[in-house]
């Protein structure tokens, strides 16, 4: 570790809170129907687009109306990316002749997109024709993104209105979301991405003859405008296999910085965005503390873990760091940053191998997809994720003193509390269950790529991921199988759709809820108790359901390492 | 619930058409006309010929040349194209080795490589990034210490003195951004086309 690795990840902190204010007030304004400097060119679009598609703007919905739109859009969602892909041969834009992609990749494709996860299967380069990713995925790259967004607008509403049975208008949060925010920023991104180097052309790969005079095939395509919106909605698909390790998705140390920016920034606003429709902004701050105090100890474990080398390096006189996996642009520190970064929200794209990380410092990324990627989160998705462990906590506090407990206004009763409880027990079901399928199923377990504990850690690290709606990857282990392919994506539609609904459903009690002042009972969730109680109540919640998995992984790989074991 | 329906088809048609055909195909012109040479993927030229990309690594073997980290990029195997075979820098198809910390394979194929390196050169201690794979096998760079490391190799088989090949080093080596973001780091194939020139 140095000081200059920590002063990258002390100036990466202070831009993100120092942007969470400004970026909350313009969304605020968004999300509320207000007017914002883009309204003279949007608004006449947007008004047409209502038009067409028979939306009155004015009329709102009930929770249960609004959950029913958000599942028939994704289900029009999955049907074009399966289209696309097992149409991709006849169709235009396939420059290097890729053919139809296999029933079993297309349905895990469809299935990882529209869940925001996007989980690669497929080898973006070698698998996806120009098309694909365009009209497949970078277009659900951006409507899986609204839609977390709009869900996390609907609780928040919840929280903040009173005496409602509405939560909002599901096509319009979807519309105005993508209008006003992420297609503006995604249009300066791309050409600063372009700035950068990387490609956006619709040519064919390269032909290249090398100086020592070899043939290099190189794989260009319309990758700038995919990779804004991948990294901006969490989404994290790469256009390449190697995702934004791949100089063409990540080509400088600018821009990596940058792409790690813009995978937090909306995220943490939206903490924001909360304090100001609650009325408090000191609400969202309170929440995004929760969210620092658990990101800083992340970073600070997987810097150091990965900083400190293997012990196979250390005995053959290797210094510098585990750079196995890592790129020389990054280094140790911006490679170990974006990783915690990247699995903190439900981003999931890597700038450097997970699977080759030290058994430490590739546990916190498992940790915190574990944790429901919480801190900070998918854009939206985090928020509902953290103001379920929230219900959770006040639920803990109020039994201590016996009394209703009660957040912003709004009583916490048993209804919020199981709904919470549900959504946050579905989630280890999943990857817990998926995994002792996983370690015993003979096809399954011939996937794994490493032996030992490591090979163990590789299906944890995949049921866990496409659970956690993240997408990165150990990438060793070989997903395109029927098996992986089948029940990853189920997996991922659990981990998306069980959250939602209960998410949902506290939204639509919330806001039939009176809103009661706050009087001198009240538990203040503003200040440090509150702070230390959620955190507290997510690390207990957290460790009890997953630390025997993580025994069995990443803990007993690292004292084999220690004690001099290779397998 | 039923008037949902129009909705979830026609707005769903609507934004597919804005952010899947319009946004990247209006990108791709904008940025055409804008970075040219970037979007199409920053390549080089020399005689007329493409001879690479100036972001994407490649391979070397000969001693006259910097040689970049290994790569563990893989091809589909000409014989059994349900196999596949290791094809370093293969640009069509990026990735890691993705093995772990206590991987056998890794600690044998590290083993070879600080051997061979050392007896190339026992004079200097082998850095780290020239025996470990890139995640992407397709890393441009190598860090300033790897590419010192390689002076004496390439200015025996050039012929030239060592300071001469040090020199087109230094210039080639960039720095951190504001001294702050990023790795020092030398792009090898910049610099094996600055040798080139220079022998000219």
């Amino acid at each position: 570790m140095t000081a200059i690795g920590w002063l990258q990840i002390i100036l990466y902190c202070a831009i993100i809170v120092a942007l969470t204010k400004p970026l909350g007030w313009y969304l605020t304004r968004v999300f509320n129907g207000e007017r914002t400097f883009l309204s003279p060119v949007l608004r006449p679009i947007e008004a047409g687009i209502y038009w067409f598609s028979g939306v009155d703007e004015k009329r709102e919905q009930h929770w249960l109306t609004y959950t029913v739109a958000m599942l028939l859009f994704h289900v029009g969602g999955f049907l074009i990316i399966y289209g696309v892909m097992r149409l991709q041969a006849v169709l235009p834009f396939n420059p290097a002749g890729q053919g139809a992609v296999a029933e079993d990749l297309s349905f895990n494709t469809a299935i990882s997109f529209i869940t925001n996860t996007n989980w690669q299967n497929y080898g973006g380069e070698s698998t996806l024709s120009y098309l694909v990713q365009m009209l497949g995925l970078t277009h659900q790259n951006f409507l899986s993104a609204a839609t977390g967004i709009a869900l996390a607008v609907a609780l928040i509403r919840g929280f903040s209105r009173a005496s409602t049975r509405t939560v909002g208008n599901f096509w319009v949060d979807v519309t105005r979301t993508t209008l006003y925010v992420l297609l503006p920023i995604c249009v300066v991104y791309t050409l600063f991405l372009v700035s950068q180097g990387i490609p956006q052309t619709l040519g064919d790969y390269v032909e290249a003859t090398t100086l020592e005079g070899a043939k290099q095939t190189i794989a260009v395509g319309p990758v700038a405008s995919q990779v804004a919106i991948k990294m901006l909605g969490t989404n994290g698909g790469g256009f390449f296999n190697a995702n934004a390790s791949h100089p063409f998705e990540n080509p400088t140390a600018l821009s990596n910085f940058v792409q790690m920016l813009s995978i937090f920034t909306l995220g943490a606003a939206l903490t924001n965005v909360f304090g100001r429709m609650v009325g408090n902004q000191r609400q969202g701050w309170a929440i995004l503390a929760v969210m620092g105090v658990l990101f800083g100890a992340g970073v600070a474990v997987t810097y150091w873990a990965e900083a400190g080398g293997t012990s196979t390096l250390h005995a053959l006189g290797l210094t510098g760091g585990n750079m196995e996996g890592k790129e020389v642009r990054f280094g140790i520190v911006a490679s170990s940053l974006f990783a915690v970064i990247t699995t903190a929200a439900s981003c999931g794209a890597v700038n450097a191998m997970h699977d080759s990380f030290t058994a430490l410092g590739g546990m916190i990324p498992l940790i915190n997809m574990q944790l429901g990627e919480i801190i900070v989160g998918g854009v939206g998705a985090g928020l509902y994720g953290m103001l379920l462990f929230v219900v959770l906590a006040i639920f803990v506090a109020g039994l201590m003193v016996g009394r209703t407990p009660e957040y912003v206004g709004k009583k916490i009763e048993a209804r919020e509390v199981k709904m919470a409880m549900l959504a946050i027990l579905v989630l280890p079901l999943m990857y817990l269950g998926w995994t002792a399928v996983g370690v015993v199923y003979p096809s399954a377990v011939a996937s794994m790529a490493n032996a030992g504990p490591h090979g163990f850690t590789e299906v944890l690290y995949a049921f866990t991921s496409a659970t956690g709606n993240n997408g990165s990857a150990f990438a060793g282990l070989t997903g395109n199988t029927l098996f992986y392919n089948l029940t990853l994506a189920s997996a991922m539609f659990v981990g998306r759709f069980f959250m939602i609904i209960p998410a949902m459903a506290i939204a639509g009690s919330l806001a039939a809820k009176k809103s009661i002042p706050p009087s001198a009972g009240t538990f203040p969730t503003t200040g440090g108790l509150f702070v230390g109680l959620v955190v507290g109540v997510i690390l207990i919640i957290g460790g009890l359901t997953f630390f025997p998995a993580l025994a069995l992984g990443p803990i007993v790989e690292h004292l084999a390492m220690n004690a001099g074991q290779i397998f | 619930m039923l008037r949902e329906i129009r909705p979830a088809i026609v707005l769903l048609l609507v934004l597919t058409a804005i952010t899947g055909v319009a946004y990247p195909l209006a990108m791709t012109a904008i940025a055409g006309a804008i970075f040219p040479a970037q979007a199409q993927g920053s390549l080089i030229e020399r005689d007329g010929k493409v001879v690479g990309s100036a972001l994407i690594g490649q391979q070397f073997k000969d001693d006259k040349y910097f040689h970049g980290r290994p790569s563990a990029t893989l091809a589909p195997d000409r014989d059994d194209s349900t196999k596949t075979v290791s094809a370093p820098y293969n640009a069509a198809n990026s990735g890691g080795s993705n093995l772990g910390p206590t991987s056998k394979a890794l600690a044998d194929r590290l083993k070879e490589d600080v051997d061979r390196l050392k007896g190339e050169n026992p004079n200097a201690a082998v850095p780290v990034d020239l025996v470990t794979t890139s995640a992407s096998g397709l890393d441009p760079d190598i860090s300033p210490e790897a590419a010192q490391f390689q002076v004496p190799r390439v200015a025996k088989a050039r012929n030239v003195p060592e300071d001469q090949v040090k020199q087109l080093v230094a210039s080639n080596t960039q720095g951190r951004l504001l001294g702050l973001i990023g790795e020092p780091r030398v792009n090898v194939l910049a610099l094996n086309l600055a040798l080139d020139r220079a022998a000219k």
